[in-house]
């Protein structure tokens, strides 16, 4: 956390690029505020997604390249426990950053301002979810060739049902099904993506 | 004890005990596998076969609780560049047995080589835990440095810790024992 502060520059790099990526989609589909908020909360969506990939392979490479990974396995913690706390810290310097930019943004793509509560709802469990599974699959490209494609392709298929049901929760009248079926989404990832980055960290450390 | 890295034997029958207060030297070319000796006793490196015992218990069951027994000092030195020495080592009177509590301000990144792989072994230090493995504790050191570490390791061992280190260099541990792997 105190590194991520030293370097603020990442996270305001994925904000920005969040902010960016949004702000392309109006300049190409036309001021159009109907085109605009039908398609506003699969672009905040789809546009936090990528966002929060942008950090995700220094997460772990940072530490793999400069020794720190040994010390962090040899921390006392379980090796699932370093992957748990690495989570949160993408989470909080990442996750939630673009959670509080995601509100004007949705403004900006004039989405009606009673959506706005729900689409922050189903960003805060989307969010965690990306941090989850990111970071296993940060750990899982550990010294591979190429991490920084292989990550994304890992995590981005993995976040697919999470999108469905995001953007479902969104749109739809009756947002409770999609919410819980977000919420049994993280349920699901929290002890099973850390032990899995665990498992890799180890196997990385070798 | 053996160990295979990928899919290399780096050694096997190799066994060794180290007393309470008492050191290890490991020696042997590049590639005898000292490192990957290290590696195995912390418990990154899974052993191929045989067994790590500590007082006579499987060392390996429980990594975490085996994690908080040793420091540990690899090849690299795992300091963070934009972090203080202060930030990575807040123990004053580690920082004084290598030297460098007069720069325990300075950003890491205006240290130069000799001076981190001092942070790293005042990590070490700081540690309090009885085994120390230490990757050519060495590397980088000017002599005068050299001489402050020997002070630093008949110190710890004195007060009943244990010592296991590979190195090239000459080491100032006068009881320790010799692998040659």
């Amino acid at each position: 956390m105190r590194l991520a502060w030293r370097h603020a520059s990442d996270t305001a790099a994925a904000l920005l690029f969040f902010v960016i990526a949004a702000t392309l989609f109006p300049f190409a589909l036309g001021p159009d505020a109907r085109t605009l908020s039908a398609i506003a909360p699969g672009v905040v969506w789809v546009c936090a997604l990528l966002a929060a990939l942008l950090p995700l392979d220094r997460l772990f490479g940072a530490d793999f390249e400069d020794g720190t990974l040994d010390l962090l396995l040899l921390s006392g913690l379980s090796a699932g426990g370093v992957a748990g706390v690495k989570t949160l810290a993408h989470w909080l310097t990442t996750g939630l950053p673009l959670l509080l930019i995601a509100a004007p943004l949705a403004v900006m793509l004039r989405m009606p301002a009673q959506s706005v509560p729900m689409l922050l709802l189903t960003l805060l469990p989307g969010t965690m979810l990306l941090s989850l599974l990111g970071t296993m699959a940060g750990a899982i490209t550990l010294g591979a060739r190429r991490s920084a494609v292989l990550m994304p392709l890992i995590t981005l298929p993995l976040m697919i049902p999470v999108l469905i049901f995001g953007c479902a929760a969104v749109t739809s009248p009756h947002p409770e099904a999609p919410l819980l079926m977000l919420a049994a989404m993280l349920v699901l990832a929290m002890p099973l993506a850390p032990l899995a980055g665990g498992a890799a960290l180890r196997a990385a450390a070798e | 004890m053996a160990v295979f890295r990928g899919e290399r034997l780096v050694f096997r029958d190799v066994g060794f005990a180290v007393p309470a207060g008492g050191a290890l030297l490991l020696r042997g070319q590049n590639g005898a596998g000292k490192s990957s000796l290290l590696r195995a006793v912390a418990g990154l490196t899974p052993l191929a076969a045989g067994r790590l015992l500590w007082n006579g218990e499987d060392a390996l069951d429980d990594l975490p609780t085996h994690a908080k027994r040793i420091a540990w000092l690899g090849h690299l030195d795992a300091v963070k560049l934009a972090l203080s020495v202060g930030e990575h080592v807040a123990d004053k009177a580690a920082l004084v047995a290598v030297g460098l509590e007069s720069f325990r301000n300075l950003p890491a990144k205006l240290l130069s080589a000799g001076q981190k792989r001092r942070l790293a072994l005042a990590r070490v230090i700081a540690s309090k835990a009885p085994l120390w493995l230490l990757d050519e504790p060495t590397n980088g050191l000017d002599a005068r440095s050299i001489a402050m570490l020997g002070e630093v390791f008949a110190g710890h061992l004195q007060g009943g810790g244990m010592i296991i280190a590979s190195t090239h260099t000459p080491l100032d541990l006068p009881a320790a024992g010799t692998l040659n792997l």
